[in-house]
């Protein structure tokens, strides 16, 4: 009993000390507050989303020290906030709120999935923040206060397709439209359909199909894109999600369907998925993006080189393995081009910064500058088809000339055709037929 | 090809590159052959140097920089009818081919680790060279298939002739149709020459012939399987008018009436094919939800730290895979083998010392062992978070387990799931001995029947307690293990199987393996009949619903043992 007491008595102590502690914490984290500019860095860290999200969060922070090591921004150094919304859609809508209005970030960097960006976005707008969101996503879609440094459909999506039906891309067509069962793979496909229906392809000759989050079994699918593959060329169209991927091109390869006879392009797959995957049995499979790792120009090398040497000080988990991709690029570029906006405006209040990045440009490492369109709060980006090599990696097979300006509104379908994204002063419409001052 | 004429027609076809690069040897060297000129009769040698320069150097646009000039080359060699150009042209398609500095073409190894010149078949040293890949793309490799494919038509192995059948089957187009017909005449094996003759069909159906057309159909309605009837499909056609493409009744009516002989012929194999995949479905269901019919079925803990016991023989696997790539490369294909004790007795340890540490003290409150068993699982994804990173770990499939064999026309039975369902029959049959015939499976059985009884007749309960628990752990274990072939290994695998674990265990019958092995087999039949008919996201809920129906009818499960048990 005695003994119990004492233990009692000793985390009363431990326990004063730690809320002491906490309290300076506080005090000392505020003290610095003033010298420094928040930014917000909202990524899973932990739970599903954990695999893909950590590298965002830790390119980001790369980044703030890398402008931070240049003075900073305004004569400020950045202060990266990192909280962990660990998956769960309603949390980060949580975590959103307490960056905005407890941490007072200047701006945010974060999501991943749609499903959280639709959840964070009432918060912004209530709050009037600053999200820069860095993934490819599904379009339709165009917020006030959300800047999006991942492709729009038609630069990811519609350009994929354009090459499968070329000659070089095996001149497709049939096409198989095969996703994982939420609004990513589902919108996407919508504007798929109708932009394979401007093109003439019959109905008949496109084939859906769904599966469930986490669906490792793909025997019946793989047997029956087999079936519908066989008379005319087809091309796979996968929206698949991260994990069922493996299972998926492993079942393509053992039921013998290669590259060369039914190529599946990817929208969801990239150096970062393929790592810890043997990547054997996918060689010549495709995948768009707007950067590969493999683009060789001296911004990509650079920017490689500093991601290297970034993961060797920090000693990161993964060490040399570590990849750059896509949405990393695209994180990288959303903070140099907040960073300039604000020196530009001269202050981070956020309507002001809003105001500068319109039209802002960066050079990327995808080798293009890249500006980001004042109208509709998207980066022009130019389209790379990438095709997966046995180390990984992607070897380009195609890419646009130049950086292409995205739709938000995709012009396929016919109930946003006619929408505009449309946010340069004293417009302000995002999800309207015509602009309202 | 009279010209290119030291080789007569059979050795031709032998596929020695010595051959050639004698030949080719001989062309290179203008002294040699000016030497040659004078000695022997002109315009022989002439013929053949022009002959085999044009072919020489068609070969080394296989490495050129532009993809346009490869994919010419490529088609040119498949028309020029040498089969030398069979390896350079297999190297290129399976990336094994490379460029030198003076542009001469290296073909590498499997391994990549030797290489020889395309041209003279004489070894290089690789670790001198600047080497430089050739870009290839798909298109590439569509046109390399072609190509190979008719070089290998005249081969003089049947199996070569038929594989080369099967790839031009698949990419048949109209200017293929001289040369088939050409092979078809040759042809003796009875099984090419169908192909030959469905090859001919396929192009024949867009022939201006009324009677070819005919006729195409007629060989596709009795030769034709599954892929023809998209084909035939086309013949019916109709275009925006709702008039057919094709005028000609009689011909639609022998194309409608072939899809449904195709259909009839190929009804059996499809439900044949589904029955396969349902078995195979089934048998990973099984593999992981055995070991919890043993810790939960058997002994009543609410293990819901099952799927990560999973998930560590998955690791264990990954862990024995990178010791042999490390410490034994030449036995690297053996490692799976290894890996069957490893994940057993790894899986089965851990869950010892689990349910000697923690389990244990909760023995009849199922709320308790459902909240510590759970908070135990979270503790293994982060510890294995922690250990292995986040990301999924690579495992690879040994070469025997990659690819399949086709059984019938057109469906392809993978090795790695022919493997699984021969290895869960083992898993089972070895439960089932260990159980049935074994003193400690008496033991086991005895305890779980009546704890008081059994420990009265000098039975060490806590001991039967924990073997049984580690037997189950390394049950799952080896599930954990046949998964990695199939999916990924990272650490929320566990978390995807322990729904579907619990469901093939209620569903089965709790505290009965023979139960868990039909829950499994059923469920997995049922899904993958389901499934071409539902969808898999509306066939999954089917299921789900009716699980609930039945355990709704029969809250026992399917199987239940009757009467014996005394339940307390």
């Amino acid at each position: 009993m005695s003994l119990l007491k004492s233990q009692r008595g000793a985390s009363k102590i431990t326990f004063k000390s730690i809320i002491l502690a906490l309290v300076l914490f506080i005090f000392t984290v505020q003290a610095q507050a003033a010298e420094t500019i928040k930014v917000g860095i909202l990524h899973s860290l932990s739970g599903t989303m954990a695999i893909s999200e950590t590298s965002l969060k830790d390119v980001a922070l790369m980044a703030i020290e890398e402008i931070n090591a240049k003075g900073g921004v305004l004569g400020k150094k950045l202060e990266p906030v990192v909280v962990d919304p660990a998956s769960n859609w309603p949390l980060f809508a949580e975590k959103a709120r307490e960056l905005i209005e407890k941490q007072k970030v200047a701006v945010t960097f974060g999501c991943w999935t749609s499903v959280s960006r639709k959840s964070v976005l009432p918060v912004f707008e209530e709050l009037n923040g600053l999200l820069f969101y860095p993934v490819q996503y599904e379009g339709e879609e165009s917020s006030y206060n959300v800047f999006y440094t991942g492709a729009a459909p038609n630069q990811q999506a519609i350009p994929a397709v354009e090459y499968l039906m070329s000659e070089d891309g095996g001149g497709a067509k049939r096409f198989v439209l095969l996703g994982t069962d939420y609004v990513y793979p589902r919108t996407t496909n919508k504007i798929l359909n109708y932009f394979l229906k401007s093109k003439g392809i019959n109905k008949k000759d496109i084939m859906e199909a769904y599966t469930p989050f986490g669906h490792s079994d793909y025997q019946t699918i793989v047997a029956d894109i087999k079936k519908f593959a066989a008379g005319k060329p087809t091309a796979v169209i996968s929206t698949i999600n991260g994990d069922s991927n493996v299972p998926f091109y492993k079942e393509l390869a053992n039921q013998g369907l290669k590259a060369e006879d039914i190529p599946v392009v990817a929208f969801s797959v990239g150096e970062e998925e393929l790592r810890g995957i043997d990547t054997k049995p996918l060689v010549g499979h495709l995948a768009a993006w707007n950067y590969f790792m493999s683009i060789e120009n001296s911004e990509n090398k650079a920017f490689i080189k500093k991601w290297n040497a970034y993961v060797n000080k920090k000693k990161l988990p993964g060490g040399s393995k570590r990849v750059t991709n896509d949405p990393m690029e695209a994180t990288y570029i959303g903070i140099k081009m907040w960073a300039q906006a604000a020196e530009q405006a001269g202050t981070t209040n956020v309507d002001a910064v809003r105001q500068a990045i319109g039209g802002q440009t960066v050079k990327s490492p995808s080798g293009f500058e890249i500006t980001m369109d004042a109208k509709n709060h998207h980066l022009h980006k130019p389209v790379v088809i990438g095709e997966i090599q046995e180390d990984g990696q992607f070897e380009v097979v195609w890419k646009t000339k130049g950086p292409i300006r995205a739709e938000a509104w995709s012009p396929f379908i016919p109930d946003s055709a006619k929408k505009v994204a449309d946010w340069t002063y004293p417009w302000v419409c995002g999800n309207c037929k015509k602009g309202k001052f | 090809m009279e010209g290119f004429c030291c080789c007569n027609k059979k050795s031709f076809y032998s596929f020695k590159p010595r051959l050639l690069s004698l030949n080719l040897k001989i062309s290179g060297n203008s002294k040699l052959i000016f030497a040659l000129v004078v000695f022997l009769t002109m315009g022989f040698f002439l013929i053949s140097t022009v002959e085999a320069n044009e072919f020489e150097n068609t070969l080394k646009d296989l490495g050129n920089k532009s993809r346009s000039k490869i994919k010419l080359a490529v088609k040119a060699l498949g028309n020029m009818g040498n089969p030398a150009a069979i390896p350079v042209m297999e190297a290129l398609k399976e990336k094994r081919l490379r460029i030198s500095d003076n542009d001469s073409l290296i073909i590498l190894n499997e391994a990549k680790d030797k290489g020889y010149d395309a041209l003279t078949g004489q070894p290089v040293e690789l670790g001198s060279l600047n080497l430089r890949k050739p870009r290839i793309n798909n298109a590439v490799r569509r046109l390399l298939s072609t190509a190979i494919g008719k070089l290998k038509l005249f081969s003089d192995d049947p199996e070569i002739r038929l594989s080369a059948a099967r790839d031009l089957l698949k990419r048949s187009s109209n200017n293929l149709v001289e040369l088939i017909e050409k092979a078809l005449k040759k042809e003796t094996e009875d099984e090419i020459r169908n192909l030959f003759l469905l090859v001919l069909a396929k192009e024949g159906l867009n022939s201006d012939d009324k009677s070819k057309r005919l006729q195409s159909i007629k060989t596709i309605t009795t030769l034709g399987n599954n892929d023809f009837k998209t084909i035939l499909e086309e013949v019916l056609e109709k275009n925006e008018e709702d008039e057919f493409l094709e005028k000609d009744s009689e011909i639609r009516d022998a194309a409608s009436n072939a899809i449904a002989k195709i259909e009839k012929r190929q009804f059996v194999k499809n439900q044949a094919a589904n029955l396969f995949y349902g078995l195979s479905l089934g048998s990973i269901l099984l593999l992981a939800a055995l070991g919890l019919a043993i810790t939960f079925g058997l002994m009543g803990v609410i293990n819901m730290a099952h799927g990560e016991m999973l998930m560590l023989g998955a690791y264990l696997t990954f862990v024995v895979q990178n010791l042999f790539k490390e410490y034994l490369p030449g036995y690297f294909e053996l490692y799976l083998i290894a890996a069957i004790p490893v994940s057993f007795l790894g899986s089965a340890l851990v869950g010892i010392i689990l349910e000697r540490g923690i389990i244990r003290h909760l023995y009849g409150r199922p709320l308790e062992t459902l909240l510590a068993t759970w908070g135990i699982s979270l503790i293994l994804i982060q510890t294995i978070r922690l250990v292995f990173g986040a990301q999924n770990v690579e495992v690879a499939n040994p070469s025997y387990l990659s690819g399949g064999v086709e059984v019938m026309n057109g469906i392809v039975f993978p090795y790695s799931r022919i493997a699984i369902i021969i290895f869960v029959v083992g898993v089972v049959i070895s439960i089932w001995m260990l159980l049935q015939k074994t003193s400690l499976g008496l033991q086991v059985r005895a305890v779980t029947q009546n704890r008081e009884m059994a420990s009265c007749m000098g039975i060490s309960t806590y001991k039967v307690d924990m073997y049984t628990f580690g037997l189950g752990s390394g049950v799952a274990g080896l599930g954990g293990l046949a998964l990695s072939q199939i999916g990924n290994v990272g650490p929320e695998l566990g978390q995807l199987y322990i729904v579907d674990s619990f469901m093939v265990v209620v569903l089965g019958g709790v505290g009965n393996i023979a139960g868990t092995v039909a829950g499994a087999l059923s469920l997995g039949i049922f899904n993958k009949f389901l499934e071409p008919v539902a969808g898999a996201v509306l066939g999954k809920i089917i299921v789900l619903v009716l699980i609930i129906v039945v355990i709704q009818k029969r809250p026992q499960g399917l199987f239940s043992l009757k009467g014996r048990m005394v339940d307390n």
